[in-house]
């Protein structure tokens, strides 16, 4: 015998159901007035600082077909890579977000602020990226994972240094499809799927 | 408990403790679980920081389901039950000032969702959300009613044991949690295969909330104990603390 670890184990997670818009979005969810407005509904205010950009796209499951029921949260920094609480970071950025998918096309979008590079713990930069958290019925713990920019040097980033096939590092990566408009697919499965987190 | 800073990055998620991304007998995991593995670093500032949310944001009924949804002040149908508990981390230390938040069935076990038609009706007063903060020890709780064991297309006689949904924020977004609370006794907790994703039986215990007569209230409402635990962060005196954490 040896002596007891004063740790105790995280509580397991469950599957969000196909319910989960009742419980975070319920407005969105056809039960307006509970609450005043959805938590999350953008992650900046109108004054925000630095280049406004929209980001469209699906959950797409392992047999092509896009989620009608996902949840989306996303996390970021505002464009100067300064994290809400941060005594100098961007007061009309929150950096928080909550989005689903279109129940009819499946498609999201999230409108919100070109996020600015940030440190890692050695000193170095990570690459302006958009952290995501992806829930649904059928995903049994929320999958995370993130949105780099083509339009941004990617070369120096930590976390994507470390993907040893480098064609899915183009999983993580959101193509410019017009000024300020970019397309990022997460492919839960199969062909192009998306690199998922462990972080 | 120590009072070492709490600075690191996050305690690495112990993966066999959660359910099973791919599992044949929750049909709709099959299509949507992740075949690579995950790619595992050390967390950064993107994962140790998070979102906060004040008091400004909670409604003084927020966090009762019997009335946050009542019209002309009629309470919602069903078993009435105060849900409690403490949110702490892996180190044992109370997380203050976080939110949850919860979703359920009504009292016959039917969402008030547009996809959810099932036979049971819908309770004109039950909305079946709620949400609260945690108090600056980490405690919760919420007035509900017990939520009905509903039927779901799965196998061809699937039922959900009676649950609530619980989303958890912590100060960190890579402790963000999805979970649900099970009852003391249900006997479908058994026999779904959404609860046996988990393969660690001593963690399914840990979502089943025990009965607890001490907080149950005389001729008003019983009483369920859940506490919830969240991923913690390394303790270390040798820690850089960051610009920007």
């Amino acid at each position: 015998m040896v002596q007891p670890l004063d740790i105790l184990t995280e509580t397991p997670s469950q599957t969000a159901g196909p319910y989960v818009h009742i419980g975070c979005i319920p407005s969105f969810a056809g039960l307006p007035g509970v609450y005043p407005q959805d938590l999350g509904l953008s992650p900046i205010a109108k004054e925000a600082n630095g280049q406004i950009i929209t980001i469209t796209g699906a959950v797409i499951d392992g047999t092509g077909w896009a989620l009608r029921d996902a949840m989306i949260e996303s996390w970021q920094p505002d464009a100067a890579g300064r994290f809400a609480g941060h005594p100098e970071a961007d007061p009309a950025v929150s950096g928080f977000c909550r989005f689903a998918a279109d129940k009819d096309s499946g498609l999201f979008t999230l409108r919100t602020v070109k996020p600015g590079a940030v440190a890692h713990r050695d000193g170095g930069m990570q690459a302006p990226h958009i952290s995501l958290w992806i829930v649904a019925r059928g995903i049994n713990i929320g999958l995370s994972t993130r949105i780099y920019f083509e339009d941004e040097d990617n070369s120096n980033d930590p976390l994507l240094a470390r993907i040893e096939q480098r064609p899915r590092v183009e999983t993580l990566i959101a193509k410019r499809t017009g000024e300020g408009q970019y397309r990022f697919d997460i492919r839960l499965q199969g062909e192009g799927e998306t690199v998922f987190l462990d972080l | 408990m120590t009072d070492r800073p709490d600075l690191g990055p996050l305690i690495p998620r112990q993966r066999p403790m959660h359910p099973v991304p791919y599992d044949p007998e929750y049909k709709t995991s099959v299509p949507r679980s992740p075949k690579w593995p995950l790619l595992s670093m050390e967390s950064t500032p993107s994962e140790e920081t998070g979102p906060r949310f004040g008091h400004a944001l909670i409604g003084p009924l927020d966090n009762n389901l019997i009335l946050n949804f009542a019209k002309d002040g009629s309470p919602a149908i069903g078993e009435r039950i105060l849900m409690h508990g403490r949110v702490l981390d892996e180190n044992a230390r109370p997380v203050p000032h976080t939110l949850l938040e919860i979703w359920q069935a009504n009292a016959g076990g039917r969402y008030r969702h547009v996809k959810d038609n099932y036979l049971a009706p819908l309770d004109p007063n039950f909305g079946g959300c709620g949400r609260t903060l945690t108090d600056e020890n980490g405690c919760y709780q919420f007035l509900t009613i017990r939520p009905g064991a509903y039927p779901w297309p799965n196998r061809a006689n699937d039922w959900r044991p009676m649950h609530i949904h619980i989303s958890v924020f912590g100060h960190s977004f890579g402790q963000r949690l999805i979970t649900q609370m099970y009852f003391e006794g249900d006997p479908l907790i058994e026999r779904c295969p959404i609860a046996a994703t988990i393969k660690a039986r001593s963690q399914l215990d840990r979502l089943v909330a025990p009965l607890d007569m001490a907080r149950a209230r005389p001729l008003d409402h019983l009483a369920y104990k859940f506490d919830i635990v969240l991923r913690g962060r390394r303790q270390s005196m040798f820690e850089n603390k960051l610009e920007g954490m």
